[in-house]
């Protein structure tokens, strides 16, 4: 079993890469929105789900890789360098605030870290100069063809969500993985055994946002406009952690199952809810909470667990 | 002078904050629980508020103990209903919860009160009295003793009545309270009611001094976490220092820096308090 799944991922990707080839837009449009939706879960999963750290960054992680992505191409830089840029940016900036806040536990964490992205949005706001502020800020026009500009976008999206997909894969195996896992479990005992648990943990939320700095600033060219209450909306935070649970937290496809899921979901209320949709997704939070506690793949490897062999299973 | 001034016009938005705040306080430091829909409870008592004056004729000093009791029953059948279920779940479920009901709650006011801001419009304003040139306009003042004898009477609750005894011990030991016989799950409702009716009434008073919007909720959901942190989680006078300390800290800055900025000030200072001084001005205490 375990040695199929690669083959079926590499195969779905590959079915997901033909999406261009169907010549629909709106699917497009819908498979570049599931690319990024699939970064930022498997990106939270890593603080969030193997480390078990409850961060609401992921919106400052995105909003700053935008805004870095949009100010250095109004700069004349080529695309591609600004998004490279905006992942470094997102990078260092993690590094920094994991060294500060990641000392913080339980609530505490999370209060920290979703002020951050609140205190990000007001300097952003503030910061006419750089950002254009309230304003928003319009990014270069590219002088292509609009279904050439959305097939790039789109392949540019799906190439970090293969790039988190692997990171993933490789975290969990490797010793980051182990240890993030460890953290979760007891992070004294953790400590006393000889993990580096603070080095770890800044590692792990550094790989948490080097992704969705790059999610930010592709965003912020495929829709040439940014403003600071779009990037830096909280929502950008709770959903990646929404989309996690659904598929399963701390499992390496749990988020892209949970994105693909919610990203459909989402289209549905969108269209047939309007002005109700925030609530809709509120309700389907209380479900997710109370029905679908392991998420989705929790469900299916119990599921398999009680028709094989009884199972140690890890406590999502 | 005007520093004289600023200053009281901090304290007297320091009691309003410090009644936001207590019974946000009160449910993270018995329940471990981050109740985001705290910010959206205070509106809902301000839209009670208005709506009772607006069609009832009755006063929004008075109109507390409806939005109060309104709030408790809703807090109660909630944490009842709901939160008990999950509350020994890891930190992230409750606060993803709380979120859930948050959105669906502030959605739903939304649609019912449409995003405009309402102001309560008094037919006899209180005016505003002139001391030795310092203007202290009375809705406000008054708002902020009402705020300080509503925390205080929840102190009193907590310190002399049995229930307030028994939430006291569940903070401190909820399995040690369920040994001694305390229903500890009524007690987390009772609490999370409590919690809910402080934030109604906060709502009540400020419907005379703020606009009421639903868009207010993530506000007062922001100076509820600042004055946790600020005055220390979990006691009473925790709560009431971080909330002036808050109100004079945001008057100061609005003076220097600008007043569009005292959300922002307000969160600057949380991070740096979390970084350097995580257990707030009061260090750690209980409800004693």
């Amino acid at each position: 079993m375990t040695r199929i799944i690669p083959i079926v991922v590499v195969i779905a990707v590959a079915l997901v890469a033909c999406l261009p080839l169907l010549g629909d837009n709106y699917l497009l449009r819908l498979g570049t929105m599931f690319a990024m939706y699939a970064v930022l879960a498997l990106s939270w999963n890593i603080i969030g789900g193997f480390a078990g750290y409850p961060s609401f960054a992921t919106a400052a992680f995105f909003g700053l890789g935008a805004y870095t992505g949009a100010i250095l191409q109004g700069a004349g830089i080529p695309m591609i360098v600004a998004w490279t840029g905006a992942c470094v940016m997102a990078l260092v900036f993690a590094v920094l605030l994991g060294m500060a806040i990641l000392h913080l536990k339980g609530h505490y964490f999370a209060i920290a870290s979703l002020v951050v992205a609140e205190v990000l949005l007001e300097i952003a706001t503030s910061w006419t100069g750089l950002t254009g502020g309230g304003m928003g800020l319009n990014l270069p026009v590219l002088q292509i063809s609009i279904e050439a500009q959305a097939r790039l976008f789109f392949y540019a999206m799906l190439t970090i969500a293969v790039l988190a997909l692997l990171m993933n894969w490789l975290v969990s195996r490797g010793k980051v993985g182990f240890a993030l896992r460890c953290i979760r479990q007891n992070e004294d005992a953790s400590s006393m055994v000889g993990i580096d648990t603070t080095f770890y943990k800044v590692t792990g939320f550094g790989l948490s946002a080097i992704l969705v700095g790059g999610a930010g600033a592709i965003y912020a060219s495929w829709v040439f406009y940014i403003e600071p209450a779009d990037v830096f909306s909280v929502l950008l935070s709770v959903k990646p952690i929404v989309m996690a649970m659904l598929g399963g937290a701390g499992t390496v496809l749990g988020p892209v199952v949970g994105a693909l899921v919610f990203i459909v979901m989402e289209e549905l209320v969108w269209r047939n809810f309007l002005s109700f949709h925030a609530a809709v997704l509120g309700l389907l939070i209380v479900g997710l909470i109370f029905f679908l506690p392991n998420g989705i793949l929790g469900l299916v490897r119990r599921r398999r667990a009680a028709g094989l062999k009884p199972e140690e299973e890890g406590a999502a | 002078m005007l520093y004289l001034q600023i200053l009281l016009n901090g304290l007297m938005l320091g009691g309003l904050y410090a009644c936001i705040a207590v019974g946000f306080s009160l449910v993270w430091g018995v329940l471990n629980v981050i109740n985001i829909l705290h910010g959206s409870f205070v509106v809902l008592g301000s839209y009670i508020a208005y709506f009772a004056y607006v069609h009832l004729g009755i006063h929004p000093f008075f109109s507390i103990v409806l939005s109060g009791g309104a709030l408790f029953a809703l807090g109660y059948a909630v944490q009842a209903g709901l939160i008990n279920r999950v509350v020994g779940a890891p930190v992230l479920t409750t606060l993803v919860l709380t979120f859930g009901l948050d959105l669906l709650l502030n959605n739903s006011m939304l649609l019912a009160f449409s995003a405009d801001y309402r102001t309560v419009r008094l037919e006899n304003p209180f005016g505003s009295l002139v001391v030795a040139n310092l203007v202290v306009p009375l809705n406000r003042l008054y708002a902020m003793l009402l705020a300080v004898v509503l925390t205080g009477l929840l102190y009193v609750v907590l310190m002399r009545s049995r229930i307030g005894r028994a939430i006291v011990a569940v903070r401190m030991d909820p399995e040690a309270a369920a040994l001694m016989g305390v229903n500890v799950k009524r007690i987390f409702a009772l609490t999370f009611g409590i919690g809910a009716l402080m934030a109604g009434g906060a709502g009540s008073l400020l419907s005379l001094i703020f606009p009421i919007s639903p868009l207010a909720s993530t506000d007062f959901l922001g100076i509820a976490f600042v004055v946790c942190v600020l005055g220390g989680l979990g006691s009473i006078a925790g709560a009431m220092v971080g909330g002036l300390a808050l109100g004079v800290i945001q008057s100061f800055g609005a003076l220097f820096i600008g007043p569009e900025h005292g959300l922002t000030i307000a969160f600057v200072l949380l991070i740096i308090l979390l970084i350097f001084k995580p257990t707030g001005l009061m260090g750690r205490r209980g409800y004693e």
